[in-house]
């Protein structure tokens, strides 16, 4: 401490903040601290477990249509659904969620389909036309970008007296970015209802959390900006749900933002385009797989009769199914008219624009 | 060598040069960029020279000015195009004008190395082509090669500069084009436009990726008995008039190619230029052929928006034709 300039000169302290840590399920599936009041209803926590594995099966199936050249790049979310879903079963549908690149478990939940999630990686606009609530905002791309929206979307509702929550998804390497931060300093000064979740998966495509940030929490991060945060185990959908449905609870209430830093590890490729074997060792990644989401949850619902081979087995084949209907429809759907690139620029196109648009009319589709 | 090894080749040989030089970007350490440019060069010259950063371009940006304004020679990497704008700013408000707010008292010998343009089947963000933007910030160079010679030489004329440069790299050709590359460290001029092709009929401009399609064309115009002259610009700004001017002086015909939106284009600007200075020399009037007045499109249509071989060879025609 002597290192501390104002050590010796016994100053006195002014402000002390405390960063809290919520995890339930260990990862063998024992219970470290008593459940959260929705977990004693075991279906709950059962169609939790199914949004999992659903999103997983897909997960899985859009990387293989990738590697066979029938789908774009295209960024897995392997070992992190727990997050995506936990934080999407806490939200109301009147509730916007504003997403990143990687929450796909989200948006299933809310409502999008497999094949329009497909068909947005597959490089076509149609698959952010999607069938979850209308004004959720499509996955954002541009890192961090999506946080002020958060924040405007926030105030609308505040404006209006609206209970509605805006619940903004982005990574551990997006709390670098000043749009972060300025949204959260934003949503402080007004107290609006709006939850930040940073997935923290410590790793940036290449960038270990370590070289993003010397800060020891991410949730501490809120702090400054004058309302509270919370770690949560990431890999513990119970966790993961608790501290959302507790935050969106609290700013649907008009008690203002909250932070979750919901710490989990990306087991996958950064995207397909990358090859995580040149930044990582295997071994770490073996050792994170000890931690991933489903065992713990299967063991602990298992242990309570809730859950058993069977039914396994039957989910993975309604999983399959699902996926493969969705694949088929994906495939199936229709090529476009070149000429559509200028669908939905403006509400209606300038007439400066027509000519451009009518070269293009009669070039074949695709 | 690739386009992207004559960029890797230039790093290190500047790395090697002059221990002022220093790289900063996501990814560019231990992955080598997320294109590969800076791989191994994080192993051979130290976390200290090449440097990963967080993930923010106004940081990155920002970084750059204040390195270079202590003598420095910071050489940042943007990862996609897209992704640039939050430095928007920075290059703006600072980069641009350090030397003209400080009257030569501070300067700002920087390199932004952005890669630039669609065609590769990339996701949203990752296939824009905002050149004029940047080329409309007096104070700023804007460089774009066409060719790995091209991208050695000057790139190492970039980092030499005295002033920042924005040097953006097609990723469409990274890869696609070959090329022999003598590593002797000679820089290649900036501000001179590059006469890829001569001929008598129709002078053919372009920059970037297009470039390729643009020779082509002239391949195909050759077919026709029509002798098109190629000028790759290479910098866009402050970009070679002269060029261009003599060009169109001995043609008298013109075709300007880009793959960025058609309205304010720099297409716009050398059409300009034409006009003003070479319109008694004209036999036809200069035709832009550019992408279209919209966003990008995702993979399945990108092919439709890029400007193709047979455009390019229509317009040339056509205005050959023009009588
Ligand atoms: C502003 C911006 N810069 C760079 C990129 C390229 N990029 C895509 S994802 C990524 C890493 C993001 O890391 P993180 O925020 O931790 O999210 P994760 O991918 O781990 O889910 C980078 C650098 C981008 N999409 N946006
Ligand atoms: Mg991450």
């Amino acid at each position: 401490m002597s290192d501390q300039p104002t050590a010796g000169e016994e100053l006195p302290v002014i402000a002390r903040f405390e960063v809290r840590r919520r995890a339930y399920l260990a990862p063998d599936g024992t219970v470290a601290r008593s459940l959260p009041q929705f977990a004693a209803d075991t279906r709950v926590l059962v169609s939790l477990y199914r949004a999992m594995v659903l999103t997983r099966a897909f997960d899985l199936k859009a990387v293989s249509l990738q590697r066979t050249g029938r789908l774009g790049t295209y960024a897995p979310a392997l070992g992190q659904e727990a997050v995506a879903v936990g934080v999407a079963s806490a939200m109301l549908p009147e509730d916007v969620l504003l997403p990143s690149y990687r929450d796909n478990g989200a948006l299933l939940w809310r409502g999008v389909k497999m094949e329009e999630i497909l068909l947005f990686w597959g490089g076509d606009e149609r698959g952010n036309d999607s069938s979850g609530p209308a004004h959720d905002f499509p996955p954002c791309i541009p890192v961090g970008s999506q946080a002020p929206h958060a924040a405007g979307v926030a105030y609308a509702f505040k404006l209006r007296r609206e209970p509605r929550v805006a619940v903004c998804l982005f990574g551990d390497g997006a709390t670098s970015k000043g749009d972060l931060w300025e949204a959260m300093n934003f949503a402080g000064v007004w107290q609006l209802p709006v939850v930040f979740i940073a997935n923290n998966n410590q790793w940036a495509i290449s960038v270990p959390l370590r070289l993003q940030t010397a800060s020891a929490t991410l949730a501490q991060k809120a702090i400054a900006a004058g309302f509270s945060g919370e770690q949560v185990d990431g890999n513990d959908v119970i966790a993961v749900r608790a501290a959302a449905e507790r935050a969106v609870t609290a700013a649907r209430s008009g008690k203002g933002p909250f932070f979750i830093e919901a710490v989990t590890y990306r087991l996958g490729d950064h995207t397909t385009a990358d090859d995580a074997a040149r930044y990582r060792p295997p071994e770490e990644v073996q050792a994170h797989w000890k931690e991933e989401p489903f065992a713990r949850l299967r063991s602990y619902l298992v242990s309570q009769k809730a859950w058993g081979k069977s039914q396994e087995e039957e989910l993975a084949g309604e999983c399959q199914e699902r996926v493969e209907a969705a694949v088929d429809r994906y495939l199936a759907t229709g090529p476009r008219a070149p000429e559509t690139m200028f669908d939905h620029l403006y509400a209606e196109l300038p007439k400066a624009y027509r000519g451009q648009r009518d070269e293009l009319q009669g070039t074949p589709r695709a | 060598m690739t386009l992207v090894e004559a960029v890797n080749a230039a790093l290190a040989r500047a790395l090697a040069d002059d221990s002022n030089v220093v790289l900063l970007g996501e990814d560019i350490g231990v992955n080598g960029g997320v294109f590969r440019a800076t791989i191994g060069l994080q192993q051979r010259f130290g976390r200290e020279r090449v440097v990963d950063t967080p993930l923010a371009e106004a940081l990155i940006g920002g970084l750059c000015v204040g390195m270079a304004a202590q003598g420095l020679k910071p050489v940042g990497e943007i990862q996609f195009m897209g992704f640039l704008y939050p430095c928007i700013d920075q290059l703006v408000n600072h980069a641009s004008r350090l030397r003209h707010r400080t009257q030569g008292r501070l300067s700002c010998p920087m390199v932004l190395r952005v890669p630039h343009g669609a065609g590769i089947r990339a996701p949203e963000h990752h296939s824009e082509s905002t050149e004029a933007m940047l080329a409309h910030i007096p104070g700023l160079r804007v460089v774009m090669p066409s060719s790995p010679e091209r991208a050695y030489g000057l790139l190492l004329a970039a980092i030499r500069d005295p002033d920042p440069v924005i040097f953006l790299e097609p990723t469409r050709i990274y890869r696609a084009v070959k090329g022999q590359v003598e590593d002797n460290g000679e820089a290649l001029p900036l501000d001179v436009a590059f006469v890829l092709r001569e001929g008598r009929d129709v002078t053919l401009i372009s920059w970037g990726a297009m470039v390729r399609e643009t020779m082509a064309a002239a391949d195909q115009l050759a077919a026709e008995h029509l002798d098109a002259e190629v000028i790759d610009l290479a910098t866009l700004k402050p970009y070679d008039a002269e060029t261009i001017l003599a060009s169109v002086a001995k043609t008298g015909r013109c075709v300007i190619v880009h793959e960025a939106a058609r309205t304010g284009g720099f297409g716009a600007e050398i059409a300009a230029s034409i006009a003003e200075r070479a319109l008694l020399s004209l036999l036809a009037p200069p035709v832009r052929i550019t992408g279209y007045d919209t966003v990008i499109p995702l993979p399945r249509l990108e092919q439709h928006y890029m400007p193709s071989v047979g455009r390019i060879v229509a317009a040339a025609r056509k205005v050959c034709q023009f009588s």
